[in-house]
């Protein structure tokens, strides 16, 4: 084992000699490295997520043909930087009627939200911060704290309009969690495992998002609600209800909850990477190939899988700056009458699939699971085809009596 | 004292106090949030176990389902300057008792199993405990033959069986919330 | 096994010691002029009228409820999603029953008009 081939275990197995020389209890040991793990990985998010201000703004820039940040250093680098300070030298004003501690629990619930997500984020199979063998659940987890921050903000402000964005948020937050939860079950189910590193390693001949793209789709989808963004974020709707439930938020503690957004989408990104799209590996087996043996350098997979992460986090902003938003019952009745349903449709037949081709030729099996997706989507097309055929003749029935009744007025 | 029991000590302590803060709290949305402070003492309890899969699932239903749920009650049904009354104290001595007595009988019944005061034994290395938890549910021999794990009991009625109770549930649960919505709106 | 969670409780108290720490410094370099009026909670420029309340609108705790029950549910299929790969085709069944209980749930959902926003 040496740095190339293996960083962290390396580092630690150094670190661990080293403070052992100098008499220092194993647990004590075991702290300290575990301390400086987090440290690596949290600061590392953090960096990432100043480098994201910029790509935000500058992506937004061009979606709208403008040219976005470019005075202060090269192409407008160093703006998060002066982002940063303006929020930090903002005065904080607080509401007088506000909750006090849980006006300030808030937006640091909604970082850690996000930062513990970092901790089982696999960068390469070698460099993570906990295998954990129950990884997804752990995601949902984590979502489920950040439900909890916004309902908290919008209480804690003492200001109708925030609780009533934060209600709004809420149920949009929980209702889309549903059909999210339903096809994660699909990688699971066809990886064996719950851990998002064995995710990554059953990806390595095949990318999911081949054998299953209907459960990428509606894994994109529902995490675009799930982060509060356009098309479904109608509770920071600017010109409706003010911002929602962090109106009463100024300086560093909105920069928190602006900051963690960014760094949440980021990292829905790489989640839908590891998920659908093979993570840090995925080369269709290329690297068994003697020339191609570098492609399992961990550093390597790292930077694999961050550009898939950046290109998951681009058609998030790119979603986002071409929808217009969806208005709130059209949201939930999305969720609750189509997304669901199909997402309960393609578990069940990848289910079906998965395990009676379990033993087939791997190119029957893969063909398979594609073919029934692309049924299941074109079934769903027909029925929302022949639904809407039957909306149109009604209103046409309708709009055909409306002129019959004034003719006879006339 | 190991660094494992000092740890269950500050978790079990978190627990209780919060414990005590949710039934003393003045206002109620205090009390929910104490309430969310128990159920993470316990998923941390559950993580000192090794039961990574009860953690998860004890942080997405119970803290992401159950407590938005009591929280969105309570939101919905107060004013913000409620000042719910004060938990009156009264009848103190009585209720002290009945504490005791609980205590004495649920330690009674802990620690007359052999176990008791033992350290849990170390898990087999390779046991994946979420993969024999899914066959002991699904296989109608059980979790036979799982690295370690040999019960040949099944649970798969029990899991079907679950689900009607879940749409049981829901039925209850809607029928109670639209007579309040017709009694609203008549 | 443990050394996971281990890792994990030491992450998140640095998670929570990482934004605590522009905040405070934030609150030491911040300016602070407080007034009466800055300190009013926001509506739209006007005096605020009436205390903070939603009005109670019951179709919020449907959504909730709903939610709860179908969490519950995906949370007992994760368990029978890793047992598929060594169980016979039968498990498949077993799995697609639990499912159909709970669809039959969500069509009367539907069916009573229980989904709707208004």
């Amino acid at each position: 084992m040496n740095f190339w081939n293996d960083p962290l275990h390396f580092l630690a197995e150094q670190l661990t000699a080293m403070l052992s020389r100098w008499g220092l209890p194993t647990a004590w040991i075991t702290f300290i490295e575990f301390f400086l793990g987090a440290m690596a990985l949290i600061v590392f998010a953090m960096v990432l997520d100043i480098g994201l201000v910029w790509v935000e703004r500058k992506v937004v820039a061009r979606f709208q043909d403008r040219l976005g940040p470019n005075r202060l250093g090269p192409f407008g680098l160093f703006q998060p930087v002066a982002d940063i300070i303006k929020m930090v030298i903002k005065e904080d004003i607080t509401p007088a009627t506000a909750d006090k501690f849980l006006y300030n629990l808030a937006p640091v619930l909604a970082a850690v939200a996000v930062i513990a997500l970092w901790a089982i984020l696999p960068l390469a199979s070698t460099i993570y911060g906990a295998d954990l063998n129950v990884g997804l659940l752990y995601v949902i987890a984590a979502g489920a704290l950040g439900t909890l921050a916004v309902l908290i903000a919008g209480w804690a402000s003492r200001n109708k309009f925030a609780l009533l964005g934060a209600f709004r948020m809420v149920a949009s937050l929980i209702s889309y969690e549903i059909p999210m939860v339903i096809v994660l079950l699909v990688p699971t189910l066809l990886a064996g495992t719950m851990s998002l590193r064995g995710i990554a390693e059953a990806q390595r001949s095949i990318w999911f998002a081949l054998l299953s793209p209907l459960a990428c789709l509606i894994f994109l989808i529902s995490a675009i609600a799930e982060l509060g963004r356009a098309p479904f974020d109608l509770h920071e709707a600017e010109s409706e209800i003010v911002a929602g439930y962090h109106i009463e938020y100024s300086g560093m503690k909105f920069g928190w909850f602006y900051a963690a957004e960014l760094l949440h989408a980021f990292t829905f990104g790489g989640l839908l990477a590891i998920l659908f799209f093979g993570g840090y590996t995925g080369f269709f087996g290329l690297e068994k190939l003697p020339a191609f043996i570098w492609l399992d350098n961990p550093f390597v997979q790292a930077a694999v899988f961050l550009a898939k992460a950046m290109v998951g986090y681009w058609v998030i902003m790119w979603v986002k700056y071409s929808l217009p938003r969806v208005r709130i019952d059209h949201l939930l009745a999305f969720n609750w009458k189509f997304l669901t349903p199909l997402a309960l449709v393609v578990l069940v037949s990848t289910a079906i699939l998965h395990r009676a081709l379990m033993e087939a030729p791997r190119w029957q099996y893969g063909m398979a699971l594609w073919l029934a997706n692309l049924v299941i989507a074109w079934i769903t097309i027909e029925i929302l085809r022949a639904q809407a055929r039957r909306q149109r003749r009604h209103q046409r029935a309708a709009s055909q009596r409306q002129q019959t009744a004034q003719e006879q007025t006339v | 004292m190991t660094a494992e029991q000092g740890l269950f000590l500050c978790a079990a302590a978190f627990t209780l106090a919060s414990a005590v803060m949710v039934v003393s709290a003045r206002r109620l949305i205090h009390a929910a949030l104490w309430l969310i402070a128990v159920l993470s003492g316990v998923a941390i309890l559950y993580a000192l176990l090794q039961a990574s899969f009860l953690v998860v699932v004890q942080v997405v239903i119970y803290i992401g389902a159950i407590a938005v749920l009591f929280i969105f009650a309570i939101m919905l049904t107060r004013r913000q300057t409620d000042h719910d009354a004060p938990s009156r104290w009264t009848r103190r001595a009585p209720a002290f008792l009945i504490s005791l007595l609980t205590l004495g009988a649920l330690s009674g019944i802990v620690l007359a199993f052999p176990e008791a005061g033992r350290l849990p034994p170390p898990m087999p290395p390779d046991l994946d405990a979420v993969n024999a938890l899914g066959a002991a549910l699904l296989s109608p021999t059980g979790a036979a033959a799982y690295a370690g794990v040999l019960f040949h009991e099944s649970y798969v009625l029990p899991f079907e069986v679950a689900s009607v109770l879940l749409l049981a549930a829901l039925v209850g649960a809607i029928y109670l919330a639209t007579t309040e919505r017709r009694r609203r709106e008549s | 096994m443990r050394n996971e969670w281990l890792y994990i409780g030491v992450f998140l108290i640095v998670a929570i010691i990482v934004p605590l720490v522009p905040l405070g410094f934030a609150a030491l370099v911040a300016p602070r002029k407080p007034n009466p009026t800055k300190r009013l909670t926001y509506e739209c420029g006007v005096e605020t009228v009436g205390d903070a309340w939603v009005q109670f609108k019951a179709q919020y705790y449907i959504f909730a409820l709903v939610f709860l029950i179908f969490d519950v549910e995906t949370v007992f299929l994760f368990p029978w999603a890793l047992a598929l790969n060594r169980l016979p085709m039968f498990a498949v069944t077993e799995g697609a029953v639990f499912l159909g209980i709970l669809v039959a749930g969500l069509v009367y959902l539907w069916r009573k008009g229980l989904l709707e926003w208004q």
